[in-house]
């Protein structure tokens, strides 16, 4: 392994582990507002689909098509995720079970749009996804440039401004006090005034936004068309980067970047002399052993908001 | 009459919800495919196809999808026997696919290195499915029990390590000509019989749906009838009351993470030497977790139920192919599962609304005069 290595890598990396943080930030808003959402994995798919199709559709139109489609794709992503807030919010549903049934749901319907739309199993292929930018002056840096400034897909900047708005909008701003005071305790944010209701609906709506823009950024820059396995697990790799990255939107952009350097190892494990003889599939584990240890080192302390995955009951104190 | 009010049970309740949330999931369904331009009516009919064979439009009959049928449903009961067990005990096990997978590989294993005549070859092969299971149940047991590592995110971790430890396993151990199967099983270890294909007109149809009957058995046993069985529903309805009673609780955590894994490991088993003939690497999970936490829900994590359901969802898969040669997508039968699920999962509401329309019904009943102001 040489340093010029570790150089190629990078891009490749960062594209993988793009996606991965969006989707985990929509998490963060959903779990800070107390709605465990495991349904990131199929709103991922809809709005890969999404995507996808509106860049295909667009595409002989206007050059700006595949960025119409990622909008699509957030859009969608917060339609779909309506679901699961209703549902679980006003109806009292379990939020695992309501997380489930969106995730089969995704899987079928996608497919079945696609048979309607383009009458095959997967969106017809699109000829260019996004495409890749270099910065000028920046690019021109020594190192960081090479790493950080050339040839990148510009959701990788997207999903960095992401992560800096998180932060302000969770940890700065009084929505955001009042967002993890429902995630904590939400009898407590309710005798204080605040609408349980609305601001868990914000976060599992902002939760469909960025799960949304992450399938269509994923499918626009890794894919050339949707197809059933585009999403392939990523949405629960994002579940993983929040649980190791700690509900906390720094520590979620080091997961998932971690997770997106696992994954491209694997293509590199070869030209490596210490991991050219570990099997490609333990590079494809490494994130979920690395979430079990993590969720062991962490047991015990108050890491996750308190009251994620608690049905909000009124009457309850 | 007068003291009726909301949130008030009746006996058949319990029936009331399931039987609500699938009608309304197929209602989705077909008006999914209304909206789409086709017509339900041939939706209905692929689906009464599947169920009893029977082509009420040409007047044929086929055993064959029966046979296709019963294949679909049994590992589906298998897994949801899995969650549902897991779920009587408080647990929320959504690990039957890891679980699955690594039942799958052991018997993989065995069909493939042991020797043996049919009679001790074939109950190795489901015994290790189920010891494999187990093995991989317990890890989220034991780190709930031990460490209170909430079982949900462990478990869908684990559903992709396994995924991962059976590829590496099926193309590095035993390696494979396509980088999917592994050689053949000897015909010692497969759950097949030319006989039971020839009744039902060449279906895939074997002697896997015996050891399923017999799990929906045992389950009901354990669970209903056992002191053991009290004991996990006890730590299901309230820990710490079990807990005060004297019952180990973090033991029987750890146990009911085991026999639930059993079940979806002897799922693994039963595809992998009845529906197959040799271990397969998957490029992706094939839902069967996610297809038995719906039927269990469905069945309301009861013996009957969950067959019933698994009956329900396994025609579901197999009328796909009969919808798709007949122009709607077989994804339709995901759509109207995920329906089905999301309708079950909102229980609350389909209560509220059954009482509801009920207290409307009672009070025009008894006052039909005021009918109007009786919804309040």
């Amino acid at each position: 392994m040489n340093f010029g290595m570790i150089l190629e890598m990078f891009p490749i990396a960062l594209m993988f582990g793009a996606p991965i943080v969006m989707a985990a930030l929509g998490g963060l808003f959903s779990e800070r507002s107390g709605v465990t959402n495991i349904a990131l994995e199929g709103i991922m798919m809809i709005g890969a689909f999404a995507g996808a199709s509106v860049t295909v559709v667009l595409e002989p139109i206007t050059a700006m098509a595949p960025w119409l489609g990622l909008l699509t794709g957030v859009a969608a992503g917060m339609l779909f995720s309506l679901l699961h807030a209703f549902t679980s919010i006003h109806l009292k549903a379990d939020q695992i079970i309501s997380g489930t049934a969106l995730n089969i749901l995704a899987g079928g319907l996608t497919i079945y749009l696609c048979q309607i739309l383009f009458h095959q199993q997967r969106t017809r292929a699109f000829s260019y996804g996004l495409r890749k930018v270099t910065v000028p002056l920046l690019s021109k840096i020594p190192v960081i440039g090479p790493m950080l400034f050339y040839e990148m897909y510009p959701t990788f900047y997207v999903a960095i401004v992401l992560v800096v708005v998180t932060w302000f909008v969770v940890f700065k701003t009084p929505f955001g006090l009042r967002l993890r005071s429902c995630g904590e305790h939400p009898q407590a944010a309710a005798s204080m005034g605040i609408n349980v209701y609305s601001m868990r609906y914000a976060g599992v709506i902002a939760s469909g936004a960025l799960a949304g823009l992450a399938g269509a950024t994923m499918v626009l820059t890794q894919d050339i068309q949707y197809t059933v396995t585009s999403i392939h697990g990523t949405g629960f790799i994002a579940l993983a980067s929040l649980v190791f990255g700690k509900w906390n939107p720094w520590g979620v952009l080091g997961a998932g970047m971690f997770f997106g350097f696992s994954q491209t190892l694997s293509y590199y494990a070869k030209d490596i002399k210490i991991l050219a003889s570990l099997p490609l599939e333990v590079f494809y584990a490494l994130p979920y052993v690395l979430t079990i240890a993590a969720l062991v080192v962490f047991a015990g302390k108050s890491v996750g908001p308190k009251a994620n995955g608690e049905i909000y009951d009124q009457g309850k104190r | 009459m007068a003291n009726k009010k909301l949130g008030d049970t009746r006996k058949g309740d319990a029936l009331l919800v399931p039987v609500v949330a699938v009608l309304l999931g197929f209602a989705v369904g077909s008006v999914v495919v209304m909206i789409t331009g086709k017509s339900p009516l041939v939706m209905f009919n692929a689906m009464l196809q599947g169920l009893t064979g029977l082509n009420v439009a040409r007047g044929s009959f086929n055993p064959r999808y029966i046979g296709e049928l019963v294949i679909q449903a049994m590992p589906i009961i298998l897994t949801a026997l899995c969650f549902g067990f897991a779920a009587r005990t408080g647990l929320f096990n959504i690990g039957a696919e890891g679980q699955l997978m690594v039942g799958s590989l052991a018997a993989t294993t065995v069909a493939l290195l042991v020797r043996a005549p049919a009679f001790i070859h074939i109950p190795l092969v489901l015994g290790a499915g189920m010891v494999a299971g187990a093995l991989w149940g317990a890890i989220p047991g034991y780190l709930k029990a031990r460490f209170n590592v909430h079982e949900v995110v462990v478990t869908i971790m684990l559903n992709y390590v396994a995924l991962h430890m059976n590829n590496l396993m099926i193309l590095n151990v035993f390696g494979s000509v396509d980088r999917v199967k592994t050689a053949q099983f000897p015909q010692s270890a497969l759950l097949k019989d030319p006989w039971l294909e020839s009744i039902t007109n060449g279906s895939r149809l074997n002697w896997g749906f015996v050891p399923v009957l017999i799990a929906i058995v045992v389950y009901w046993f354990v669970i209903e009838k056992t002191t053991f069985g009290y004991g996990l529903r006890a730590v299901g309805y309230n820990k710490d009351a079990a807990k005060y009673a004297g019952m180990k609780v973090n033991r029987n955590i750890v146990l009911s993470m085991m026999i639930a894994g059993a079940f979806a490991g002897l799922a693994g088993a039963v595809i992998t030497t009845g529906t197959f003939s040799f271990g397969r690497a998957l490029s992706a999970a094939e839902g069967y977790g996610f297809d038995g936490m719906a039927v269990a829900l469905v069945g309301s994590n009861q013996a009957v139920g969950i067959l019933l359901a698994g009956l329900l969802f396994g025609m579901l898969k197999a009328a796909g192919p009969l919808m798709q040669s007949n122009g709607i997508p077989k994804e339709i039968g995901g759509i109207i599962q995920a329906s089905i699920v999301l309708f079950v999962a909102m229980k609350y509401g389909l209560e509220r609304l059954i009482s509801v329309l009920r207290l409307r019904r009672d009070k025009a009943s008894a006052l039909p005069v005021t009918g109007e102001e009786a919804g309040v």
